[in-house]
């Protein structure tokens, strides 16, 4: 049984209010498929699940206002998982297991999954990890039984065959604690205000508690804005591609090649595997909001491009999914036409580096003993000194410029 | 499909020289007694009646010299098969393999190709002691500018020689003394074989043996035992040790989850090292078992024909670990 739970969409995200099911008892889900729509202050966000299964139980009702990481629903994984053999009395096993099984049971999947932060660290393969980082398994409760002791994959299956035959074990005391949770005054604050008040409290955590370090580079856009101009000669006025989009994938290819930069600060340094952009959209009302561009350095330019146009309006719409929200890896932001030469960002936590696009302007530049006038922006990152040093930002600008340089490449 | 015949690794050797020689006439070998003595093993017994004294050549006792001597004829156009005795000895070669033949491409800004074929006999023969049983493979697999084959099989016996005198860059071929008189099935129309690839010998669904040289039929046979247990493991006959062919085994871990590495060289610094660590960089996510390694025992190779045995891999050995590794 996977516990679905509140999921933090952002570090600055505390709890949310389950505002509609989307999905009742008995729905099959398919990945990506939309459960709630959950209140936060970042606007009415799609929560959505990734993986196969059926939904079981729904643990909170509409209305209600639950902390990040409280269990909403179990759902009975399909898919792999239910590819797995079960013993033909399975089902049976499951009728006359429920009333006769103690009472520890029931912590088994409630219990918050920090054990493993707070005692000592359990070993466990990495393809364990993995299979139960994709089917949400709480591995301090998983014996190992592999070498000294190690969680292996077996262990995962074994338990995730356990966790199907005991559905109904991990509700009881969840509801209660769940009821006691006041019903959300938040529609009472206005949501400029709410925004207002998370972008407070992620930029003032993020000055607190990251130590920044600045490196700036100017770098020439002849070869980048004559690619644009070219392409776009063969693109109608809705595919047209904005400086942005080549932005994007430059960062995120300069990314892969500098990959200590895409990675969060949480006890030391963690890589991430997938790079997926941040990107700041500035809301009509004051505010901003920060959608990921999922994987952005498989997608082609033209692909971000049909992204940006499909993801900012709907940040401006406050639409976004869980998914665009909480997995960005890396932030950019663009200050577009006439705000500004050059932008520092203030960097996203748990991320360790945001870059700073200024506005794209002609300028005279010195090129091999000549002044030209050629079209140039003022890049700026921003990094978190605990996590990288200036050499590691200075590769990354010069991957980047690397790219920018060379248009055709991305 | 076609007949298939049965011959020794030492004849399917010997059919691939004869052919080589018969296809091009730039082909030539030269070696120590490879001539009028037939070779140390045999191996081109009959072939200077064959094709004549300019074409097999037999050579004073110097390998720095014959092997200097068929690198200059690479680079005049010729296609010369150079046969070193064996690996022990050709550390006497060893400046004219690595600082002439895998440097002159780039010396040169891209002018002059070598396109020579270093064979040697490597590993333990039979009771040949220290001085004459090496498997000095991940010696040659170190340096780049040259292209490392091992010759774990019959099919491979018969193939790889064609196949590296297609190359413009040198490559060495390691053939395996212990192997000689070992008979094997190949396809009666056998013949070139691709040098690029690691090759999938046996495929498995448990754990990956990945090996290469002597280990190919060890693990084979080893596999064998293990699947009467309902064990089933994938062999992955690795053949070309530089460049690796990172993507094959790469595959077979991340559909086996588990790897062990077993090679007659010394465990330290060895081709499974290199092996190991490049699961560890690119497949670690898919390991469920750390990767184990079974290599030769880090002394000179004894005399005696126990501890002889006992100083390599052997099927028993792989059939043992296996077990400890997948029923703990």
């Amino acid at each position: 049984m996977i516990s679905f739970k509140m999921p933090s969409l952002g570090a600055d995200m505390e709890d949310g209010t389950l505002v509609e099911w989307r999905k009742q008892p008995g729905d099959l889900l398919k990945r990506g498929d939309i459960i709630a729509d959950v209140d936060t202050q970042k606007g009415l966000i799609e929560i959505e699940f990734f993986g196969d299964g059926v939904l079981e139980k729904q643990l909170v009702e509409e209305g209600h206002k639950v902390p990040v990481g409280t269990v909403l629903a179990l759902i009975r994984p399909t898919g792999d998982a239910g590819e797995l053999e079960m013993p033909e009395a399975a089902p049976k096993a499951k009728q006359e297991a429920v009333p006769t099984e103690p009472p520890t049971q029931e912590k088994k999947i409630t219990s918050p999954p920090v054990a493993e932060e707070k005692g000592k660290r359990i070993k466990i393969s990495p393809l364990a990890r993995k299979i139960a980082e994709m089917q949400q398994v709480d591995i301090s409760q998983v014996i190992g039984t592999g070498p000294e002791g190690a969680i292996v994959k077996a262990d995962i299956e074994k338990c995730l065959v356990e966790m199907k035959m005991a559905p109904e074990k991990e509700v009881v005391d969840k509801p209660a604690e769940v009821h006691q949770q006041e019903p959300l005054q938040q529609s009472a604050i206005p949501e400029s205000e709410a925004i207002r008040r998370a972008v407070a409290a992620a930029m003032s955590r993020s000055n607190q508690d990251i130590p920044h370090y600045y490196l700036e580079k100017r770098m020439d856009m002849s070869k980048a804005m004559a690619w644009l101009k070219e392409a776009n000669k063969e693109r109608t006025v809705q595919q047209r591609l904005l400086p942005v989009a080549l932005f994007i994938k430059a960062v995120a290819k300069a990314l892969d090649d500098v990959p200590d930069l895409n990675a969060v600060w949480e006890n030391g340094l963690q890589r991430k595997n997938e790079i997926n952009i941040g990107f700041v959209v500035s809301l009509r009302t004051g505010g901003i909001m920060v959608p990921a561009i999922l994987n952005a350095d498989t997608l082609s330019i033209d692909a971000i491009m049909a992204c940006l146009n499909d993801i900012i309006p709907r940040a401006r719409a406050f639409k976004l999914r869980s998914s665009e929200l909480s997995q960005s890896t890396f932030t950019i932001t663009s200050i577009g036409e006439g705000g500004g030469d050059k932008v520092f960002g203030v960097i996203y936590p748990p991320q360790v580096g945001i870059v700073g696009f200024g506005e794209i302007r002609e300028e005279a530049v010195v090129h091999e003993g000549m002044i030209g006038i050629k079209p140039i922006v003022d890049v700026t990152l921003a990094a978190d000194h605990r996590a990288t040093d200036g050499l590691v930002g200075g590769k990354f600008m010069a991957a980047l410029n690397k790219y920018l340089q060379n248009p055709a490449s991305l | 499909m076609s007949k298939t015949i049965t011959l020794t690794y030492r004849e399917a050797l010997k059919t691939a020289i004869r052919e080589a020689l018969q296809k091009d006439e730039r082909v030539f070998l030269m070696g120590e007694d490879v001539g009028h003595y037939g070779g140390a093993f045999a191996v081109s017994k009959g072939l200077l009646k064959e094709f004549g004294p300019e074409r097999i050549m037999d050579v004073p006792l110097s390998e720095s010299g014959f092997t200097g001597a068929g690198i200059g004829a690479a680079l005049a156009g010729m296609r010369p098969i150079v046969e070193i005795m064996t690996v022990n000895f050709s550390l006497l070669a060893m400046d004219q393999i690595f600082n002439n033949a895998a440097t002159l491409l780039h010396m040169s800004g891209g002018q002059l190709n070598v396109p020579v074929v270093i064979r040697m006999g490597c590993g333990i023969g039979r009771q040949l002691a220290a001085q004459h049983s090496h498997s000095w493979e991940p010696f040659y697999a170190h340096v780049p500018g040259i292209n490392v084959l091992a010759v774990g099989t019959h099919e491979d016996a018969r193939g790889m020689l064609l196949s590296a005198l297609e190359s413009p860059d040198p490559v060495i071929i390691f053939e395996y003394t212990s192997m000689l008189n070992l008979e094997g099935d190949i396809p009666e129309n056998a013949g070139a074989v691709d040098i690029r690839k690691a090759k999938i010998r046996r495929e498995g669904k448990d754990l990956s043996l990945i090996t290469y040289g002597t280990g190919v039929y060890k693990s084979l046979e080893a596999a064998e035992i293990l699947e009467r247990e309902g064990i089933d493991v994938e062999v992955v006959d690795l053949r070309v040790l530089r460049p690796l062919d990172e993507e094959t085994f790469l595959a077979s871990v991340a559909k086996t989850h588990r790897a062990l590495l077993v090679e007659d060289a010394w465990r330290s610094v060895s081709i499974s090292s290199e092996v190991s660590a490049r699961i560890m960089e690119k497949a670690f996510f898919e390991l469920d078992l750390p990767v184990e390694r079974l290599c030769g025992v880090e002394v000179p190779i004894p005399y005696p024909k126990h501890l002889e045995d006992a100083s390599v891999p052997q099927v028993q050995d792989i059939v043992d670990r296996v077990r400890k590794i997948l029923r703990p």
